[in-house]
């Protein structure tokens, strides 16, 4: 690991004002620190967020349970809150890697990192999530932009994840054996008037499935996307799963979490 | 005093490893010492056109950068195969050289050109960055079936091949195949895995300049082997002036019998730079450079009668070798494997052939089981796929070819001393409720799922190895063990055993055996390992060896005290040696009933006249002292055995096989800590799951290794696996005094074909290598269905 200087933010404006094109934020570090460590990624320095106050913990309304940037996957998932609101959502932080991971990984972390394979980006396109940064707001079908890409500008600083409250909902997924990263991972979300199929690990980055969708939307029923044969040419394939298996991989999933909801 | 062998004592060892103070080689920090950081090569095969320091040199806290020229201008030896094996044709074996830095070329991703050895280990990464290595890439040789018809890797060796061995008599076989109502055959891989042992690799070594010692602390499953071969070909030190201490452990799985490139180094540095130098493997270069096990790929027949009996057996086996031959590298694929690949079975004709390959990968060599999980997996999924073509029941067929009496003479090379195959069958039956399977299968068909069940029984040969088998078969040495066995004048007792613990919990069972053979309470009794300094020359730790062997050699050198002690209780008591009998740590004379504790004797032996005796109660001819050695080299192998069976669930939809249950019934013979020997099983169990299941070392066709992290290698985890369900029968071993067999390897050596052949009867016969992840069972039960819409 290469040397950097290491800052611990007290604010987002503070954070903010640290950033610039040769600086990471810090929150669990989980991704950050493996890739410096591997030599993967270099930062002249790092600004830790954790002892920001603000970015941590949870709130529920009626409609909504908004979520701090730096809140742990444990918390989430230990929440009796979340639980009651949004059940899938605790029990996919409570997948999230290993318990060292998750007593350490952020909500904030996850998003911002937009691993192919991570979780939390499926849940924040079913649950038709609001990113609130420091600046803005910003949609979450309009956050996710390609691998390891977001919407996010150098310096800006998610401060929180407000996920709408749906009428139903779950999220199945195909762990890869090793790294227990999402194969394929589907969450689906009852909304009132339409459902959501957002699908990770299964092509570069997250996204709604919208033949799915579609049918779902027509009859809540796992009978009415079982056989579907879905188009396998932009999904990936490595050594863990062909692009073909991964498809077959999403419907099955699909199937799963409708008859779990 | 009742007897501890047979007990669940609780582990000696379990109070520093629970509480935090176990003493592993990276614990230990010498003063003044320097970090050292291997350069490595990032091709599977190179030449190396020039190498150039100069930078790395002007790096910050460099004290000095070591490549291959020096080391070869050092006369330093290689790494060395330990075996001789003769090719088929007489020929001998044909092994590269493998210097402990590279020199003029590399051969797999991780070969080591450089050493670089800075003030810190932050100092010494940066310098090594700098280190200028231009390679001239060569094409890469990596799939074992078709190593011989890739480049030739090392100069001289035609077709990669290092031997073309043959184990058996090809015209007897051609003959009972001719006798055969049908032949069964077979096309399988034997997948290639990474030990992954929780403590990756470390060294210290350190320069007495006055003293001209070298002493190494490493992670060594044998440190006097270590010794032996890095002075004897190594020409590092002579012996007495090197001194080997392998302190504890965190495991081996046989990726630490060898010496390795970066123990021969950092020694032969620190006496070069005259300071002490450490390094500590990071997870990526055990990944690249421990040894890895298996990667066989066999095609096999067995000759059979239309009503079950076998008649023949044919095994030609390609082994990856790997880029070198390593210590265990030529007698895994062959000694280890061959005989036991006929498996528990009456065959009248067998023969194995094995072609073993060099490529351009990370060398190949014992891993746990070593050879004889590859010979189980060959005759077990053969067998079970026989069951199905003739329609016999899979435990009928196996009982019906099983031997009777024992000794038995199996076919190839062993005479198995004792055994009883069929009740380890019919208890393993009873155990997993196979006659309720088919109860089971229907419920799971209900929910839309595939059961199968698959049964394995084997049987292995370890505790190895007597000195006459083995040397007979091609080895250099024979392997017995040693034990020297001290008392202290106040009575209590230190035991040095050859052999190493690294998990095996000697310090425990050892004492067990101590203290039943002298009678001295257990916490009196420390067991004394892993320093080449301390206790006498011995062979390690692997092939399940440590208790057949060196617990023997123990319960010898205890024997031998009783027998001083009686001569001197005699003398003490003026009896006769002949009237002295010796029980729970008393030394009775039958005839006055007087009697003398070993404790007494032991005093007496060190400090006569100190208590009551005034004149000296050694007899004429003994001298004082209460010390014995023992070198025991066994008579034969062991052979534990036994019967395994799994039963796994299949979601055809996602091909995830779930391992519903698990038995293990196994005979290992007396056994003397029911605990340990459990976790053993466990232990095992889990690898050879793994290996089914989910571990799979793959390298691209450049020769990259693709699953070089725990992101993309799969080690199994707790919550891949059912309660498991063990058996035993104990049938006692003729040839040792305790009559112990071996329990370390059982569990990787049966359950591979056992989860295996469960696999392949859910998905109706259909064949699936090694591991059965899911998209392999996926694409199976998708033909499946084809098959089955077709037939109705």
């Amino acid at each position: 690991m290469k040397d950097f200087n290491y800052h611990s933010a007290k604010d987002s404006k503070e954070a903010s004002k640290l950033a610039s094109s040769s600086s990471a934020f810090l929150a669990g570090g989980m991704t950050t620190i493996p890739s410096m460590k591997l030599g993967l990624a270099t930062y002249k320095d790092l600004i830790d967020i954790k002892n920001i106050k603000k970015l941590s913990g949870i709130k529920v309304s009626g409609k909504s349970v908004t979520i701090g940037a730096a809140t742990k996957h444990v918390e989430v998932s230990n929440s009796k809150d979340v639980k009651k609101a949004i059940p899938s959502l605790s029990s996919l932080a409570e997948g999230i890697g290993d318990p060292q991971v998750r007593n350490r990984g952020t909500i904030g972390g996850s998003i911002a990192n937009n691993d192919p394979s991570a979780d939390y980006p499926s849940a924040c396109i079913a649950l038709n999530a609001t990113i609130h940064t420091n600046e803005r707001k910003i949609e979450a079908a309009k956050f996710f932009k390609g691998m390891f890409e977001t919407a996010l500008k150098k310096g800006e600083l998610i401060e929180a994840i407000e996920f709408q409250i749906p009428e139903k909902s779950s999220y199945q997924k195909h762990p890869n054996p090793a790294s227990r990263y999402a194969i394929v991972g589907v969450y689906v979300a009852k909304h009132k008037g339409d459902v959501n199929v957002a699908v990770t690990g299964a092509k570069s980055c997250v996204y709604n499935d919208k033949e799915m969708s579609k049918a779902l939307s027509g009859n809540f029923s796992s009978s009415s996307i079982d056989g579907m044969d879905l188009d396998s040419s932009e999904m990936n394939s490595d050594m863990h799963a062909s692009a073909e298996f991964r498809a077959s991989l999403v419907v099955t999933q699909a199937k799963k979490a409708v008859d779990a909801c | 005093m009742a007897s501890l062998v047979g007990s669940r004592v609780e582990r000696k060892e379990d109070k520093r490893f629970l509480t935090g103070k176990g003493r592993y080689t990276a614990d230990i920090n010498l003063a003044n010492q320097t970090y050292a950081i291997f350069v490595r090569s990032p091709h599977a095969r190179a030449s190396i056109k020039k190498l150039n320091i100069d930078k790395a040199l002007k790096s910050s806290g460099v004290v000095s950068i070591l490549t291959g020229k020096e080391i070869a201008d050092d006369k330093i030896g290689g790494l060395i195969a330990g075996w001789a094996i003769r090719s088929e044709d007489g020929t001998e074996m044909k092994c590269p050289g493998n210097p402990p830095l590279a020199k003029d070329n590399v051969n797999f991703v991780g070969d080591p050109v450089a050493v670089v050895i800075a003030e810190s280990l932050a100092e010494a990464k940066e310098a090594a960055e700098k280190v200028e290595v231009d390679y001239k890439v060569l094409k890469a040789v990596t799939s074992t079936a078709d190593a011989m018809n890739g480049d030739t890797i090392h100069e001289g060796i035609d077709k990669n091949l290092c031997f073309d061995w043959l184990l058996g008599d090809r015209q007897k076989v051609k003959e009972a195949f001719d006798k055969a109502d049908k032949v069964i055959s077979i096309d399988i891989i034997n997948n290639r895995l990474i030990p992954n042992a929780m403590e990756p690799r470390a060294c210290v070594a350190d320069y007495n300049a006055a003293s001209e010692e070298i002493t190494l602390y490493t992670t060594s499953q044998n440190p006097h082997l270590s010794r032996l071969i890095m002075s004897a070909f190594g020409n590092v030190a002579p012996e007495h002036k090197l001194r080997v201490v392998a302190p504890d452990v965190g495991g081996g799985f046989g990726s630490k019998i060898n010496v390795y490139n970066e123990d021969i180094v950092c020694s032969w540095a620190a006496k070069k730079i005259n300071r002490a130098i450490k390094w500590v493997a990071e997870r990526s270069e055990s990944f690249l450079t421990d040894i890895h096990g298996r990667d066989h790929v066999t095609h096999a027949e067995l000759a059979v009668t239309k009503d079950g009996k076998f008649l023949g057996f044919k095994n030609e086996t390609i082994a990856n070798l790997g880029a070198y031959a390593r210590v265990f590298g030529t007698v895994t694929p062959t000694y280890l494997f061959g005989p036991c690949a006929t498996g528990v079975y009456e065959i009248p004709a067998a023969y194995t052939n094995v072609k073993a390959v060099y490529t351009n990968t990370a060398p190949v060599d014992a891993y746990r089981g070593a050879g004889r999980p590859e010979a189980t997996y060959t005759i077990e999924r053969l067998v079970e796929k026989a069951s199905m073509e003739l329609g016999i029941d899979k435990t009928e067929l196996r009982i019906k070819n099983f031997p009777t009496a024992f000794p038995f003479k199996q076919t190839l090379v062993h005479t198995v001393d004792s055994g009883d195959y069929v009740a380890g069958m019919e208890k393993a039956k009873q155990m997993a409720d196979y006659k309720g399977f088919e109860a089971r299968r229907k419920e799971s068909e209900a929910k839309g799922k595939l059961r199968g069940i698959g049964v394995t029984s084997y049987f292995e040969a370890c505790g190895i190895a007597p000195s006459a088998a083995v040397m007979s078969l091609g080895c250099g040495v024979g392997l017995w063990e040693s034990a020297e066995v001290r008392f202290n004048p106040t009575g209590q007792v230190t035991v040095y055993t050859g052999s190493h613990s690294h998990g095996q919990s000697h310090q425990t069972t050892f004492a067990q055996i101590a203290a039943d053979e002298l009678g001295v309470p257990i916490e009196n009794i420390d067991i004394v390992h892993g320093d080449t300094d301390k206790g006498t020359f011995g062979m390690g730790t692997y092939g399940s060896r440590s208790l057949a062997v060196g617990g023997i050699a123990i319960v010898n050198a205890c024997k031998k005290i009783v027998e001083k002690g009686k001569r001197v209780t005699a003398k003490m008591l003026e009896a006769n040696p002949e009237d002295v009998e010796f029980k729970d740590g008393e030394f009775i004379v039958s005839k006055s009933n007087k009697k003398k504790t070993i404790g007494e004797v032991a005093f007496a032996c060190y400090l006569p006249g100190v208590r009551d005796e005034m004149k000296s109660p050694l007899p004429e001819g003994d001298e004082p002292g209460l010390k014995e050695t023992s070198f025991y080299d066994p008579s034969n192998f062991s052979f534990p055995a036994g019967t395994h069976i799994a039963e796994v669930e299949i979601d055809p939809e996602t091909g995830h096989v779930k391992l519903e249950k698990y038995t293990a019934c196994d005979d290992f013979g007396r056994i003397i800590n029911p605990m340990v020997v459990e976790g053993q099983v466990h232990g095992g169990l889990a690898q050879g799951i793994g290996q089914a299941l989910y571990e799979n070392a793959e390298y691209d066709e450049t020769g990259q290794l693709m699953t070089g992290s725990y992101m993309d290698y799969t080690m199994p985890r707790a919550d891949n696996f059912p309660e498991f369900n063990i058996g035993y029968t104990c049938t006692h071993a003729t040839t040792n005094p305790l009559g112990v067999k071996g329990c370390g390897e059982a569990g990787a050596i049966a359950a591979p074909p056992t989860v295996m052949n469960a696999v392949i009867d859910a998905l109706g016969g259909q064949e699936v290598t090694m591991p059965a992840t899911a998209e392999k069972v996926w694409k199976a039960c998708k033909n499946l269905k084809k098959s089955n819409a077709k037939a109705a």
